[in-house]
């Protein structure tokens, strides 16, 4: 499974990398412009293999080019919301005591509003663009790596091995740092995998809600999928396609996800 | 003021673990013992009995909510209890160190050997870079591990438990400590192992003039290796004397049992052993009286009522109101 599930993201990873080599026309180039009406949107065949949209895109050029956008998103969003959630969670997991209170007080109220309800918040409060998307996302997510890490760190700091370097005189900060920090970040870096899944999903979902790109050009899966809504009947290709690929995408984290889960938390070995 | 003379000088040392809506647990209570430069002392008594906590208290290492440590400490001028705890890092690992049971979880799985060695070195010693890693190599030398610039490259579970304690032992050593605390430090090896890094222990303190404190519930480390000896019951002292006058002639009932209960090889095959009755979590608190008296064949009436005191002679310190004679067997 965890193949299957390297095997896609290299795929797309790949994909997007060599979107313009790949691709058959650029991602706002109108090759079917002559040919589509609004009854007529033609769906896949030799020369479009994944059809026409109802602007005369090439459907295919525009999911291959997405694949850039969705990455870029999911991944800038995860490094955004791991790093601030990061921050706060050494805090905590450094400190202790009123630092950790107050921070995770913080967190608890932020966990305490509903992910997208307050993606969306964020988002329309920032305006419509791929950045506020990318913010919103990692904004959600930077309570979920600070709860975490401070957990992880926590229950390190109650290891013989910290006990042995204390004893040796080992300052504090070099076993935060050194010995409690490297120890802790397992889960984490399961939990990096496992969000960019749903951060993909999330910029998706943004999109599609209208609070990404205000342009309409742009290729993003999930704006894709918004703007076909209208066409869903006469073309159902133009939802299938996008739609495929963000399940594809978001699959391929969440099974390598779950394989690194297995290998690195203890409590799933064995 | 410390007495001169005594490297290491604890005086009535207390640690009492409280908890809110709990009773207080009296874990040491009123210990007491010296240790000069040279010397190796056995803290002897079983699981429960106080000797890792007494050994943590003298480091410093206990946590600082929900425990109370009373007494002295003294260490060179000092009263380690009382130092800033900035002092006290400066102290642990430069002047005196820990080495602990369990080999397998005392080393960071995640950092290289070498690291942790040179980590020490770093943090007291000034030094860096190359120099600190051709000390680490030199130093794993010392305790005999093999190859030491490959090991200092390895990661702890590349490692077998005797190389892991021997790495652990380096550490520890790497500031020519003058105090060597080892907590059980063999209990977790098995015996050839054992018998090697006690071997270990005796030939580097030997050489640097370091004084050893030997944490151990196995008498038989005791006879090979220390000069005095403390038994522990229930965080108290209940008999010190020099190792060879303890084993000829155990006074305390405890000390008896301890020693009965040894495995010997003179025995004829297939005899029982001679447990002591009871375990340990039939504690008494000392303040009803002997803490030992319910698994204690020699009862006799004062020892339910009154806490016995540590009566010192001149070859030994006793707690206890019915001793075993000189001439007595121990009680099988």
């Amino acid at each position: 499974m965890a193949l299957i599930g390297f095997g896609l993201i290299a795929f797309f990873v790949l994909v997007a990398i060599f979107a313009p080599l790949i691709a058959p026309y650029g991602p706002t180039d109108r090759p079917g412009a002559d040919v589509i009406t609004p009854t007529n949107i033609p769906g896949p065949s030799a020369e479009y293999w994944f059809g026409l949209d109802e602007l005369g895109h090439d459907e295919f050029s525009r999911v291959v080019f997405g694949a850039r956008q969705s990455l870029l998103v999911g991944v800038v969003a995860l490094l955004l919301g791991m790093a601030g959630g990061l921050l706060l969670g050494v805090l905590a997991g450094a400190f202790g005591g009123k630092v950790d209170g107050v921070i995770m007080r913080i967190v608890d109220v932020m966990l305490s509003i509903p992910g997208l309800l307050m993606a969306i918040a964020i988002a329309a409060l920032l305006g419509r663009s791929l950045l506020s998307v990318m913010i919103a996302i990692a904004v959600i997510n930077i309570p979920i790596f600070a709860r975490l890490l401070r957990g992880q760190m926590l229950a390190q700091r109650e290891s013989d091995y910290v006990l042995a370097a204390t004893s040796l005189g080992v300052r504090r900060r070099s076993i935060i740092l050194g010995h409690v920090l490297p120890n802790s970040m397992s889960p984490v870096i399961v939990q990096a995998t496992l969000t960019l899944a749903t951060a993909i999903i999330e910029a998706a979902g943004l999109s599609f809600l209208g609070l990404g790109s205000p342009d309409p050009r742009v290729p993003e899966w999930g704006l894709m999928l918004a703007n076909t809504q209208r066409y869903l009947a006469s073309a159902p290709h133009l939802a299938f396609f996008p739609g495929m690929a963000i399940v594809l995408a978001a699959l391929g984290f969440t099974l390598l996800g779950e394989r690194l889960r297995e290998a690195l938390d203890p409590k799933y070995r064995r | 003021m410390p007495a001169a003379g005594h490297l290491l000088d604890v005086r009535d040392l207390s640690v009492v673990f409280t908890r809110k809506g709990r009773r207080d647990v009296r874990a040491v209570d009123g210990v007491s013992f010296t240790v000069d430069a040279g010397e190796t002392m056995g803290l002897v008594g079983e699981s429960g009995s106080g000797k890792s906590v007494t050994s943590l208290a003298v480091m410093g290492l206990l946590p600082k909510r929900g425990v109370r440590v009373g007494g002295e400490v003294h260490f060179d001028g000092d009263d380690l209890l009382t130092l800033p705890p900035e002092r006290m890092r400066d102290i642990r690992g430069q002047d005196i160190a820990m080495v602990f049971q369990d080999p397998m979880s005392s080393l960071n799985p995640v950092v290289p050997i070498g690291i942790q060695v040179t980590e020490v070195l770093e943090r007291h010693q000034d030094m860096k870079g190359e120099a600190a890693r051709k000390a680490a190599a030199e130093l794993l030398d010392r305790v005999g591990v093999p190859d030491p610039n490959r090991r200092l490259k390895e990661y702890p579970h590349q490692l077998s438990g005797g190389m892991r304690q021997r790495a652990l032992i380096a550490m520890a050593l790497a500031c020519r400590p003058r105090v060597l605390i080892a907590d059980e430090p063999t209990t977790a090896l098995d015996v050839t192992i054992q018998a090697q890094i006690l071997e270990l222990l005796k030939e580097l303190v030997r050489d640097s003039g370091a004084a050893l404190v030997l944490i151990t519930h196995d008498l038989g480390i005791v006879a090979g290796l220390c000069d005095g000896v403390h038994v522990m019951y229930s965080g108290k002292i209940v008999e010190s004397a020099l190792r060879h006058t303890l084993f000829a002639e155990p006074r305390h009932p405890y000390t008896g049992g301890l020693l009965g209960s040894v495995p010997r090889l003179d025995a004829p095959r297939g005899a029982a052993l001679h447990p002591i009755p009871g375990s340990p979590a039939d504690l008494r608190p000392w303040s009803q009286g002997c803490a030992f008296a319910p698994r204690c064949a020699n009862r006799v009436d004062p020892c339910m009522q009154e806490t016995p005191a540590l009566e010192t002679s001149p070859d030994r310190a006793l707690r206890c109101y019915n001793p075993l004679r000189a001439d007595e067997e121990v009680p099988a």
